[in-house]
């Protein structure tokens, strides 16, 4: 156990801005700290925000997260490739497909196969009616948020004909499970890809409309320009990406930088705006919406013929690799290191939300805290993505069992023993 | 951007809305009313014995270790599957060699109790018979 953690450390890891000292006690005479969270109505997940007041105006946020942690990463050591396949895309609900992709291409970079371009395209098909549904889902929740519920009604209305047009193609609303090593499990025949289209050309005239209210609303505009601030600069030094750091000028997708699927063979644009506040991400993404339809019409009109798979080994030869994937909140990273075997030797996941969750601090600084919960949503955070490693201070590194009995004594401090349930499962404490 | 109304600002969702009145419900009576599922949907799983060889492909690729597959004679295969475990993304169906495994459109597969996800599908007959385990 020991050597095996000496030889595969912990991936690289994020300096997350969780101080060692989070706690809710106030640290100037004049401020009061508010809790956010765990549990709270402002949030969708658990997360905890520290809010310090000074009045109304929040003086400093610390943000501590890890409350969704699943232990996937480990888990997907212990079980193979193919298994490993729809655990990972169980990481997200929303961006499964991202997730799912993520990781076949890195398993088929260190298994060197050649994914049909049929495969490819219908990879990219998926990915982007997952940006859709994703941004449709994000522009209803940040009505919501804003208390603008009829925005939130009519826009998951919609985004009711991308979950069809997903449900057709794959079997399922959520969970598309389209990917194989290899390539795509399921095809796009002619009367899917024209429903599809269909779904488009509704969902297109819908979205012009939503961009008309977002120009011209003045409730809409006045609630979120100059809200969650976060300047061009400050959005490259906290790493900002996605919608959240395009909004701040930041001109990066994966799409265009390091092309994926078939995307290298599809024109679009990578939408950027100069507002660096809400009012710009909300832009960003309806902007994005309208490239994702034009990117739907052109892989449908080019999907070339061929095969869908390509057989893919059970043991895969081993190497490192590190895929890229432009996922709707911005860019999912999976780390994939194998030693030959059926099952990886260390999977390591950075969801975007990760990246951005650092600027959110930056952006509630000197705001008022009614504005807390649409900075929040406008990273538009997946907190269950985001929790991989827990790091426990002051502790070091810990090894597999260490870490067990440290989670074993910790829950006895709370009053849980879970000696008596091992001893159930006939496992001794 | 496009013509403004004179009552455009703010609340210029309102024509939307009015309009909107006039529509059928974007809702569907679900429990009352049928709820087709789509093609390829990922439903309960069903096992075809006379057509299994054994081979425990199906089970060694469970991502859920939801599929149990027991010889019960020469060739003879019985299946107990999970639908509390399984989660219903069909791998199982992709690699079974001799396509003994299918998914159907069920999804209405809520239970009270635990033992009656348990579905056990032994030899008998073509169609597969789901025996409550004893």
């Amino acid at each position: 156990m020991e050597e095996r953690n000496l030889k595969y450390p912990i991936g690289p890891r994020h300096e997350i801005n969780v101080p060692s000292d989070f706690s809710f006690v106030p640290r100037a005479k004049d401020e009061v700290r508010v809790p956010i969270g765990p549990q709270h109505p402002a949030l969708k997940e658990p997360e905890s925000f520290s809010v310090a007041l000074r009045g109304e105006r929040i003086m400093g946020v610390d943000v501590k997260i890890g409350y969704n942690h699943r232990g996937i990463e480990k888990a997907c050591e212990q079980r193979s490739y193919i298994q490993d396949l729809y655990l990972v895309e169980r990481i997200c609900g929303i961006c499964s497909h991202t997730h799912a992709t993520c990781f076949a291409q890195g398993v088929e970079e260190l298994a060197g196969l050649a994914v049909p371009k049929r495969a490819l395209y219908i990879r990219s098909l998926v990915g982007e009616l997952e940006r859709i549904h994703s941004h449709l889902l994000w522009l209803g929740v940040a009505g919501h948020e804003i208390g603008f519920d009829t925005l939130l009604m009519y826009s998951w209305r919609d985004r009711e004909l991308v979950m069809d047009a997903l449900a057709l193609l794959s079997g399922n609303r959520v969970n598309y499970g389209i990917n194989q090593i290899g390539g795509v499990r399921r095809d796009v025949t002619k009367e899917q890809a024209t429903e599809i289209l269909k779904a488009v050309d509704k969902l297109e005239e819908q979205t012009k409309y939503y961009i008309q209210i977002a120009m011209e609303e003045t409730t809409l505009i006045q609630r979120l320009s100059g809200v969650g601030k976060l300047s061009h600069d400050d959005a490259v030094r906290l790493g900002a990406i996605g919608p959240t750091g395009r909004a701040s000028g930041v001109d990066r997708d994966v799409r265009r930088d390091d092309p994926y699927a078939a995307y290298g063979e599809l024109a679009f644009k990578v939408v950027t705006d100069g507002h660096n506040d809400v009012y710009g991400r909300t832009i960003v993404r309806l902007g994005e919406l309208l490239e994702s339809y034009a990117l739907i019409r052109q892989i449908i009109k080019n999907l070339p013929d061929g095969p869908l798979a390509v057989r893919a080994p059970r043991k895969i030869p081993a190497g490192e690799a590190l895929s890229r994937y432009e996922a709707p909140r911005g860019e999912d990273i999976h780390y994939i290191k194998s030693n030959g075997g059926e099952k990886p030797e260390r999977v390591k996941v950075r969801a975007p939300t990760l990246a951005n969750i650092q600027s959110v601090a930056k952006m509630l600084e000197d705001r008022y805290l009614a504005d807390l919960p649409i900075v929040v949503a406008a990273i538009d955070p997946c907190f269950s993505c985001t929790d991989r490693t827990i790091a426990v201070a002051g502790r070091g590194a810990m090894n597999w069992e260490e870490l067990r009995r440290y989670g074993i004594e910790w829950y006895r401090g709370q009053g849980i023993d879970f000696s008596r349930l091992s001893s159930k499962l006939g496992r001794g404490a | 951007m496009s013509k403004k109304k004179f009552w455009a600002h703010p609340g210029m969702m309102i024509d939307f809305v009015l309009k909107s009145l006039f529509k059928k419900p974007a809702t569907v009576n679900y429990p009352f009313e049928p709820m087709p599922m789509p093609p390829h949907f990922r439903g309960k799983l069903k096992f075809w014995p006379e057509k299994c060889i054994g081979c425990l492909l199906c089970v060694k690729d469970c991502p859920a270790k939801a599929i149990k597959i027991t010889k019960v004679g020469d060739k003879k295969f019985e299946a107990e599957i999970d639908l509390g475990k399984c989660i219903y993304c069909a791998q199982c169906v992709d690699s079974c060699p001799k396509k003994a495994l299918e998914i159907t459109p069920e999804f209405e597969l809520a239970q009270i109790s635990r033992n009656k996800l348990r579905l056990t599908y032994d030899e008998s007959g073509s169609h597969p018979t789901e025996k409550k385990p004893g």
